[in-house]
């Protein structure tokens, strides 16, 4: 395949996310702006202007008419896609690392980082149809998880919601009460900090990327392993095509093996695994860093990733993807 | 809907009309036409835009006419190529996206912005190496214990990978890597196990200094003092090869052998190696000065080869 290179970003990418339609693709990035691309040719369409710090998140609504952006400058900004204007401003005490809507986009799940003395939580924001109308309280706030929460998504039916963090466990909170409902194994869960987290196209499953160069994937209900795949290099990010069973790992290397491996130009690699049979398909080379952000089209015929090279490589694939055979 | 990727492979900056002698006056004044005469110089005025449509290759090229900072008419050719990357269905609502405004930094984009083009190199989905190697690699330690329990056959000891009963150096098939650290263990034992074999074989040839009474002991002494003066060097930059380890460690005392582990695949260091001294003491020495040591950016850690440091 010949991928589509987009440099709109001068800085490391931090998350992309592709739209329900799948024809747009936001990427956000250390640089303070988010941007968004077509995902048929990788044309920039435009960019979010406003925030003052690194922006390590997004999602957008299901109609695509709303962006919701978590920063480094403390702030998740409310946009609107088309226009590129800001509708509202979330203030926090600290940044905020994981944004997501719920199911019918009335609700949003916001983390925030630990900070001098707060610690970290999960906040549930009510997102009003109408933007003037928007007030800053939250439904709910989460405390508990020690270390930064990287991750934090709807469960099914917005019953729940899921969180991961730098504490290496994945809880699972009643949406309503808050209660903690379950916790994953700590023998066989993950040994480090969980980078990255992402759901089937269904919710039955999820997949958690960690840096102890292993993905996990586990029910949605019970929070039982399901799978484990592993890899040489810490996962940074994880995606699941929603198409085929197939699990794709992004990676950097770890600081301390710098000096002892070659460096041959574009050789940091997505891995796909069979998501059932847990071995590894083949790698799709290209960037010149680690990589930081990756997502599938909803449509499952292309998808893209994002590097520490402030690249975003936007790849359609071959025909004969979809007729691999272990 | 199909998605169509352009993207541009040259563009072509020619100025046309050096010699328009005042070009940015005749910008700047209001044009009316009444008042043309006939010579006038009408150079201010661009000639139109021209598109020459894709043609059998998809190549599309646009002639554009502008004046450039320094006021003078330059003709800008782009020359693209219109690949059909990816056919996408859109619903009604993606089309009417297709044509929303840029906004935000893209506001002043055109087509031919340099922020995405398409890789130069086809990138593939790498299958992993196939599964058929590692079956191989099992079957060989087997085979290995099954001639030592034969007694009596001479003991085939290969060098490179230390590995006895199996195969001799020239027919290692782990050839390619480096001996391993146990080697330098292994040899005092694989010496006196080769001792016992050639003894035992009637006819085979002993040379004389494995021959029975013969001065065995000082050779193969010798030998192994050596190795007991093994010195291990590791944290060693990548560049590192075994003529920088001996110039290293020279100053210390005779040395022996010098040795670098290498990547085969990339031609660099692994990061360590190992020098033999002939006398113990310089080695102890060599082993207090450079434990520690800065070299070539990095600090070098020196100790002896085996644990057992007496």
């Amino acid at each position: 395949m010949r991928p589509i290179l987009m440099k709109g970003h001068e800085r490391p990418l931090t998350f992309l996310k592709y739209n329900r339609d799948g024809d747009l693709l936001f990427s956000c990035a250390k640089d303070h702006t988010p941007t968004v691309w077509f995902a048929d040719n990788g044309e920039r369409l435009g960019t979010y202007r406003g925030h003052n710090g690194a922006v390590w998140t997004c999602d957008v609504s299901r109609d695509s008419t709303r962006l919701i952006t978590g920063s480094a400058d403390q702030t998740v900004k409310l946009w609107n896609v088309q226009k590129g204007t800001q509708l509202y401003t979330f203030n926090f005490g600290s940044p905020a690392r994981s944004v997501e809507f719920a199911i019918g986009d009335k609700l949003a799940v916001i983390t925030t980082d630990p900070f001098m003395e707060l610690t970290s939580a999960i906040h549930v924001k009510r997102i009003a149809g109408d933007p003037t109308e928007q007030t800053e309280e939250s439904v709910l706030v989460i405390k508990g998880p020690q270390g930064r929460i990287n991750r934090a998504v709807w469960g099914p039916l917005n019953r729940t919601i899921i969180s991961a963090g730098e504490d290496a466990v994945i809880r699972i909170w009643d949406s309503e009460t808050g209660k903690l409902l379950k916790e994953s194994d700590k023998e066989s869960g993950h040994k480090k900090t969980i980078t990255s987290l992402t759901k089937a196209a269904d919710g039955s499953h999820f997949l958690s990327g960690s840096l102890d160069k292993s993905a996990k994937l586990w029910d949605t209900r019970t929070l039982t392993l399901i799978k484990t795949y592993g890899t040489e290099r810490p996962v940074n990010a994880v995606a699941m095509s929603p198409l085929l069973d197939h699990v794709v790992l992004g990676g950097g290397q770890d600081a301390s093996a710098v000096t002892t491996t070659d460096h041959r130009a574009g050789k940091f690699e997505a891995k796909f695994y069979d998501k059932i049979l847990q071995e590894e398909i083949g790698g799709v080379k290209g960037h010149f860093g680690p990589i930081n952000a990756l997502a599938f089209n909803p449509d499952g015929k292309s998808f893209s990733s994002g590097g520490e090279d402030g690249y975003v490589r936007l790849h359609h694939f071959d025909p004969d993807y979809f007729n691999i055979k272990i | 809907m199909y998605g169509v990727v352009h993207f541009t492979t040259g563009s072509l900056n020619m100025p046309i009309d050096k010699s328009d002698p005042n070009p940015n006056q005749s910008k700047a004044s209001k044009f009316r036409w009444g008042e043309l005469e006939e010579d006038d110089n009408l150079d201010f005025l661009l000639p139109p835009k021209e598109v020459i449509g894709t043609d059998e290759n998809g190549i599309k090229k646009v002639i554009e006419y502008k004046f450039n900072d320094e006021g003078n008419k330059v003709k800008i050719t782009t020359t693209t190529r219109v690949r059909k990357l990816a056919k996408a269905r859109l619903n009604r609502r993606a089309v009417e996206r297709r044509n929303w405004e840029k906004f935000g930094d893209a506001v002043h984009e055109d087509v031919g912005s340099h922020l995405t083009m398409v890789s130069t190199e086809e990138i593939i989905l790498e299958r992993p190496r196939a599964p058929g190697m590692k079956a191989e690699e099992i079957k060989v330690p087997g085979d290995s214990l099954a001639q030592l329990s034969k007694g009596g056959a001479v003991l085939m000891v290969c060098r490179t990978c230390g590995k006895k009963g199996d195969h001799w150096t020239s027919k290692c098939p782990y050839k390619d890597l480096a001996a391993p650290v146990e080697t330098f263990v292994d040899k005092p034992v694989a010496s006196e196990a080769s001792v016992a074999a050639s003894g035992s074989g009637k006819g085979a040839y002993v040379p004389p200094s494995m021959r029975a009474g013969a001065e065995r002991t000082a050779g193969s002494d010798m030998r192994r003092r050596n190795d007991e003066n093994s010195v291990r060097v590791t944290n060693l930059s990548e560049d590192t090869r075994e003529p920088d380890l001996l110039e290293l460690f020279r100053p210390f005392g005779a040395v022996t052998r010098v040795y670098v582990a290498m990547d085969q695949k990339t031609g660099t260091s692994r990061g360590f190696g190992f020098v033999n001294f002939v006398n113990r003491e310089d080695a102890q020495r060599a082993i207090n000065k450079l434990n520690g040591y800065g070299y070539d950016n990095l600090i070098l850690r020196v100790e002896w080869a085996t644990p057992r440091a007496n």
